[in-house]
């Protein structure tokens, strides 16, 4: 077969949405896990910050992988959407959605939507910064800033409330979306259950667990 | 000898004898080009016990009575075997009830005074003939393009079963066998996706060792042409399992997909 047929077929799409998926699914463990250090401890989350902002493999490889990885789920997020919704013109007139499925698997373009939303503002109130300060005003480098940056953001009732709404939509999105990816490359056997447990478990804990982090800051302030 | 007592529970069962009055909302669209609409047919003196089907027999011979056009709708062998009927009922592919097709579908799901909604199977690749007859020769299509295996047929047949093949696979292979290509997956899909079916008719044969020989030829086959005739992308919502009324598996598809990559990257 062509490889230029392979790479149209929808089953290709599919599968690679489900790695990008499941690629953005290991980022988002590390960075929850690196954020849970804060409410620990200043110090530590201040020297793994610095070792991930600094380390020239995680800076120069790492996330400019990642940030192909996000714009690709997007951007074929959005292909796709567009193509399924042109595969049925006319709806029907009386559609009972729920009686076959979750909410959260027929609603992934909203709660993807409000991520990537999310992730703009992330992205203004974190990242442009955080370039700012390293390759454009070519600051010092300070290994404790990190902390107090964090901190300082989590202030504002506003923005503590928006990220919170986008965790609980991004909970929503890996409520259907971690174990759609594992379904998608062709797992399922007899592990798949115990596999679901630890999918749901992940969409729970992980979103909730970054609502907590930025509930801790803002009182804690 | 102990005395026989009855264990059945007259309470538990809801026995509803009265004939219903229904308002029916049915898709009329007099052919292929034409618009359709929605168009209200109340009903009246329906039995809990009439099948679906019959139900619409009866407003289809009101409606000779009228002089009025007939509802046009597909359905064959009525014991849920042959796949021909469809229908979207209330919002669902074949109606409320689960793992049966409209033909098997009893008014005794519905309560007196119900208003039903009755659609065709809505897909760019099931376009509608008539009314609630839609066209499903895209999945014919797709089984001509590789459901099926070359066996020789001139005297020298082996015994399908003579050949060892473990149990497992050969039940495996019996579900996916019991599609009966009704297209409820596709109706039921957000997506209108196909792959419940095309992978129920890949499944079929992948397990068997008679079907090992086309294998690769057959996936590929059969996956490129359900993206020609127009079909959407599944996302694993799971609505196609639930609304199918053979039960086919979503195990079927993630079987699909390996056979897929696995065939794609051999090249």
């Amino acid at each position: 077969m062509a490889k230029s047929a392979l790479l149209k077929s929808s089953i290709a799409k599919k599968v690679a949405m489900a790695l990008s998926g499941l690629f953005l699914v290991l980022f988002l463990a590390q960075h929850f896990f690196i954020n849970m250090t804060s409410v620990f401890s200043a110090d530590t989350f201040n020297s793994i910050s610095h070792f991930m902002g600094n380390n020239p493999l995680v800076q120069f490889v790492i996330q400019p992988i990642l940030i192909v990885g996000v714009i690709f789920h997007f951007i074929m997020g959005f292909v796709l959407e567009f193509k399924n919704n042109s595969a049925r013109p006319i709806s029907y007139a009386k559609n009972n959605g729920a009686a076959n499925s979750s909410w959260a698997s027929r609603n992934m373009i909203v709660s993807g939507s409000v991520v990537l939303a999310f992730l703009l503002l992330h992205f203004y109130d974190f990242w442009v910064p955080e370039m700012v300060y390293k390759y454009v005003d070519v600051s010092p480098l300070n290994e404790t800033r990190y902390f107090h940056e964090l901190a300082e953001k989590f202030e504002s009732p506003v923005r503590t409330g928006l990220y919170s709404l986008s965790f609980l939509l991004l909970s929503l999105h890996l409520w259907h979306g971690f174990n759609s990816s594992f379904q998608s490359v062709g797992f399922n056997n007899k592990y798949s259950k115990s596999l679901h447990t630890l999918g749901y478990a992940f969409a729970i804990v992980v979103p909730f667990g970054f609502i907590f982090i930025a509930l801790f800051h803002h009182f804690n302030h | 000898m102990a005395p026989c007592h009855s264990t059945f529970d007259f309470r538990l069962y809801d026995f509803q004898t009265k004939n219903m009055k229904l308002t029916l909302k049915i898709w009329r669209q007099k052919n292929a080009a034409a618009e359709g609409k929605i168009v209200e047919y109340p009903i009246d003196g329906i039995e809990p016990d009439m099948s679906f089907l019959e139900m619409l027999d009866i407003l289809n011979d009101e409606l000779i009575v009228k002089g009025e056009d007939t509802v046009a709708f597909d359905h064959d062998c009525r014991e849920g075997i042959c796949g021909m009927c469809s229908l979207y009922i209330n919002g669902e592919a074949h109606g409320p009830d689960r793992l049966v097709t409209t033909c098997q579908l009893h008014m005794r799901k519905f309560k007196d005074g119900d208003t039903i909604f009755i659609e065709p199977f809505r897909a760019k690749a099931f376009p509608v003939i008539k009314d609630l007859v839609v066209d499903r020769s895209s999945f014919d299509r797709i089984q001509q393009s590789g459901g099926f295996i070359s066996v020789n047929t001139s005297g020298n047949t082996i015994d399908a079963n003579t050949i060892p093949i473990p149990k497992h696979d050969a039940d495996r292979a019996f579900d996916a066998a019991t599609c009966i290509g009704c297209g409820a997956c596709v109706a039921s899909c957000k997506n209108s996706s196909a792959m419940l079916f095309v992978s129920a008719k890949v499944s079929q044969f992948a397990l068997l060792p008679q079907g090992k020989v086309e294998a690769a030829d057959r996936v590929l086959n059969m996956v490129a042409q359900m993206d020609a005739e127009g079909f959407g992308n599944c996302t694993n919502t799971g609505a196609c399992e639930v609304e199918c009324p053979k039960g086919i598996s979503l195990e079927n598809i993630a079987r699909m997909n390996r056979e897929y990559l696995s065939a794609s990257l051999k090249g």
